[in-house]
C-alpha cells in the first residue's frame, strides 16, 4: 500500500461520518442539496462504470431510473408495500429489465449501442404512459402521508425533534449516503477484482484480452445488469423524495443521461473519484448562476466539449498528472525485480496489498 | 380503402424523416461521427429562416436560400476546428461533444428566442391538398418527399459523378491511404459536415412549414433520423429514406389502431428490424 492510499481510507470515513452527521447540525434545505448531489454521482458511478470501464456508451440510462421510480411506484399505490421496500422491488424490476434491452443492443456496436439503449429507454417510456393505474401520461402521486409513513421515519423524529415531513427527509438523505457509500466501495472492489482486472483489459486491447482467456460479453452483460441496478435503485429512491412521478420526468435523457455523462466526463471518466469532482462542479455552477435561467447548461456543456477536446481523463486526471497523487488506484503494478528472468512470466502484485 | 390512405399518410410522413436523417446519414457514412446535434442543429436552421423571413419580409423558401450558406459556413468551422480534433476509434469524444454542442444550442435558443412555438408560414399552401382517387394528398407533405428524393438524388450524384464524391467514398473507406493520394481528410470532413447542414436546412424549411417548433424539440427529431440511417444501413442514402418510410409507415399505421402508438409504434418497427437485420437493410461500408 502506497502513501496516498494509506491516508485516504481514514479521510474518506471522515468525511462519510461527517456527511452522516449533517442531520444534526445542518438545515432542510442543505440536507435536500446534498440529498440531490449524492443520486446525482451514484448515477454517474453507474454511467462510469459502464462507459469508462466497460466501454458502453449508454445514452438509456432513463429506461432503469424510470422503472425503477414507476416499479416502486406501483409496490406501493397498487401493492400497498412499505417505500423501502418498493425502493429493493425498483432497483430489482430495473434489473430485470436490463436482460432484454441487453439482448437486444449488445447486437449493436458502438454507436449503434449507444442509440439503440436511447430508443429501448423512449419504449419503455412510451409503454408505462399507457398504465392507466398509475396515471398514463401524466403520471400520479404517492398517496398523502406514505414517505411520513415509512418504516424508521418516527425513530428519526424522536431522535431529531423534527417534523414527520423533515424526518422522511433525513431518512431519504442517509439513504442515499449509503447507497453513494456502497456503490463507490462495490465499484472498487469490483475493479479490483479478477473480473475487474478483465474489463480493464478488454478496454485497453479486446484481442489479447480475449487470447488470455477473459469473455467480453460475459463480463459487459454483468457490468450492464449491475449498473442497472445501481441506477434503478437509485431513481426509486430520488422520485420517492419528490412523491410524484410523470413518464416525461422519471425518463428525461437531459436529466438522468445527458447531466451525468457532462458530470462524469468533467470528473474524470475511467477513474473511480472522477464522478465526485464532477458532482461537486456541476453543483457549484448550478449554485453560482442560479439566477440566470439556462447559462449554467450552456456553461456546462461548453465546459464538456474542452474537457474533451483539451484534457479528455477530466479534472481529476489533469490533477493526478500533475500532482502524482492517485486515490483509489486501479493499476496493477509488476513486481520490482532489478533482472526479469526470461521466460518466466511476472506475478502480478495488487497496489493495494 | 381507409388502409391505403394511411400507408400513403404514412409514406409522406417518412419523406420528412428521410430529410432528418439524409445530413446525418451523410456525416455518419463518410466519417462514422455520430452527431447528437444534428436535431437542433435542424432546428437552428428553422430560427435562422425564421429570422431571414421576418427581417427581410421573404417567403420562408427565399428566407432557407440565405440560411443555407450560412448553415453551410456553421457546419464547416465546426467541423474544422472543433469534431475534426475528436475523430477517431473511441466513439465517445464526437458523442459527448456533439451532445455538448446539443445543449448549448437549445439553451442558447431558449435565451434568444424563448419557449415559445413558432411556425413558418407559406400562406395557402400550409393546408392546399390534391384529391387522388380515395386518398388526399397534402401539397406540403408531398413536396416534402419529393424534396427528400431529389436531395437524395442530388447527393448520390455527388457521390458518385464528381472529384469532390470521389474524395468522400475514398476517405469513408480509408482515410489514411486517401490521404497518401493527395485528399486532405478534414478538409473533406469539413466540406461533408457543411453539406450536412445545407440539407438540415432544408429539412428545417419543412419541418418549421409542417409544425409548431421550438427550442427543445430537437432531441425527439434526431432519434427518428437516427432511427431512419441505422434501418437503412451505414452509408447508404437511399436505404436512408427507406428507413424513414418504414418509421413514417409504422407511425401512421400504428396511430390509425390508437393515437397514443405513433411513436411507440416506430421505434417498435426500428427493434424489430435491427433484430432480424443488425447492420440495418442495405449496408455499403463496413463499420
Amino acid at each position: 500500500m502506497n502513501h496516498n492510499s494509506k491516508i485516504a481510507l481514514p479521510v474518506a470515513l471522515a468525511i462519510v461520518a461527517a456527511l452522516a452527521l449533517v442531520p444534526f447540525y445542518g438545515s432542510r434545505a442543505i440536507i435536500q442539496d446534498l440529498f440531490t448531489v449524492l443520486t446525482l454521482l451514484v448515477l454517474a458511478m453507474n454511467w462510469n462504470i459502464l462507459a469508462g470501464f466497460a466501454g458502453l456508451v449508454s445514452v438509456g440510462q432513463q429506461a432503469f431510473v424510470g422503472t425503477g421510480a414507476y416499479a416502486m411506484f406501483a409496490a406501493v399505490i397498487l401493492g400497498g408495500v412499505d417505500p423501502l421496500w418498493g425502493i429493493v422491488i425498483g432497483g430489482a424490476a430495473a434489473a430485470a429489465l436490463s436482460v432484454p434491452i441487453a439482448i437486444f443492443t449488445f447486437r449493436l456496436n458502438g454507436a449503434y449501442f449507444a442509440i439503440g439503449t436511447w430508443v429501448s429507454a423512449e419504449i419503455v417510456r412510451l409503454s408505462l404512459a399507457q398504465w392507466k393505474a398509475l396515471g398514463g401520461g401524466t403520471g400520479t402521486s404517492l398517496p398523502k402521508g406514505t414517505t411520513q409513513e415509512m418504516f424508521g421515519v418516527q425513530p428519526i423524529r424522536h431522535l431529531l425533534g423534527i417534523s414527520n415531513a423533515a424526518a422522511a427527509d433525513v431518512l431519504s438523505y442517509w439513504l442515499a449516503l449509503a447507497l453513494a457509500v456502497a456503490t463507490l466501495s462495490a465499484s472498487y472492489l469490483f475493479l479490483r477484482s479478477r473480473a475487474g482486472l478483465g474489463l480493464q483489459a478488454i478496454r485497453d486491447n479486446l484481442e489479447a484480452a480475449r487470447s488470455v482467456g477473459v469473455d467480453p460479453a460475459r463480463l459487459k452483460a454483468i457490468v450492464f445488469v449491475l449498473s442497472a441496478l445501481g441506477t434503478g435503485v437509485c431513481g426509486a429512491l430520488m422520485f420517492l423524495q419528490i412523491t410524484r412521478v410523470t413518464p416525461d420526468a422519471a425518463f428525461s435523457v437531459v436529466d438522468w443521461t445527458a447531466f451525468v455523462i457532462f458530470i462524469t466526463v468533467i470528473g474524470g471518466i475511467g477513474t473511480l473519484p472522477g464522478p465526485i469532482v464532477g458532482v461537486l462542479v456541476f453543483y457549484v455552477l448550478q449554485r453560482l448562476l442560479a439566477d440566470y435561467g439556462t447559462l449554467y447548461l450552456i456553461l456546462l456543456g461548453l465546459f464538456g466539449i474542452a474537457i474533451m477536446l483539451f484534457a479528455r481523463r477530466g479534472l481529476w486526471g489533469l490533477f493526478t498528472d500533475k500532482t502524482g497523487i492517485e486515490l483509489l488506484p486501479l493499476r496493477h503494478r509488476p513486481p520490482r525485480t532489478a533482472t526479469p528472468v526470461p521466460g518466466i512470466p511476472p506475478k502480478i502484485v495488487k497496489e493495494g496489498t | 380503402m381507409i388502409w391505403v390512405d394511411t400507408i400513403v399518410q404514412g409514406i409522406l410522413l417518412g419523406g420528412l424523416y428521410a430529410l432528418f436523417a439524409a445530413g446525418l446519414s451523410l456525416v455518419f457514412g463518410i466519417m462514422r461521427l455520430v452527431n447528437l446535434a444534428h436535431g437542433d442543429l435542424i432546428v437552428l436552421g428553422a430560427y435562422l429562416i425564421l429570422t431571414a423571413s421576418t427581417v427581410f419580409g421573404l417567403n420562408p423558401f427565399l428566407a432557407a436560400l440565405i440560411a443555407a450558406p450560412v448553415m453551410f459556413g456553421l457546419g464547416w468551422l465546426l467541423q474544422a476546428h472543433v469534431l475534426n480534433r475528436v475523430l477517431g476509434a473511441d466513439i465517445l469524444p464526437p458523442l459527448l461533444v456533439t451532445f455538448g454542442i446539443s445543449i448549448v444550442i437549445q439553451n442558447g435558443l431558449l435565451e434568444g428566442f424563448s419557449a415559445d412555438s413558432q411556425k413558418l408560414s407559406v400562406g395557402a399552401l400550409d393546408s392546399a391538398s390534391l384529391a387522388l382517387g380515395p386518398v388526399t394528398l397534402g401539397v406540403m407533405p408531398l413536396l416534402t418527399l419529393i424534396s427528400a428524393v431529389a436531395v437524395i438524388l442530388i447527393l448520390n450524384q455527388i457521390f458518385y459523378r464528381t472529384a469532390l464524391g470521389r474524395a468522400f467514398r475514398a476517405t469513408s473507406d480509408d482515410a489514411a491511404t486517401a490521404g497518401l493520394m493527395g485528399i486532405r481528410p478534414r478538409n473533406v470532413f469539413a466540406i461533408a459536415t457543411g453539406l450536412a447542414l445545407v440539407v438540415a436546412t432544408i429539412a428545417a424549411l419543412y419541418l418549421g412549414i409542417r409544425a409548431n417548433f421550438d427550442p427543445t424539440i430537437g432531441p425527439a427529431r434526431l432519434i427518428y433520423a437516427f432511427e431512419a440511417v441505422i434501418i437503412g444501413g451505414l452509408g447508404s442514402l437511399w436505404g436512408t429514406l427507406a428507413g424513414g418510410i418504414v418509421i413514417g409507415v409504422a407511425q401512421a399505421l400504428g396511430a390509425a389502431i390508437n393515437p397514443e402508438w405513433q411513436i411507440l409504434a416506430g421505434h417498435v418497427a426500428f427493434v424489430a428490424v435491427l433484430l432480424v437485420r443488425p447492420r440495418g437493410l442495405f449496408p455499403r461500408a463496413n463499420d
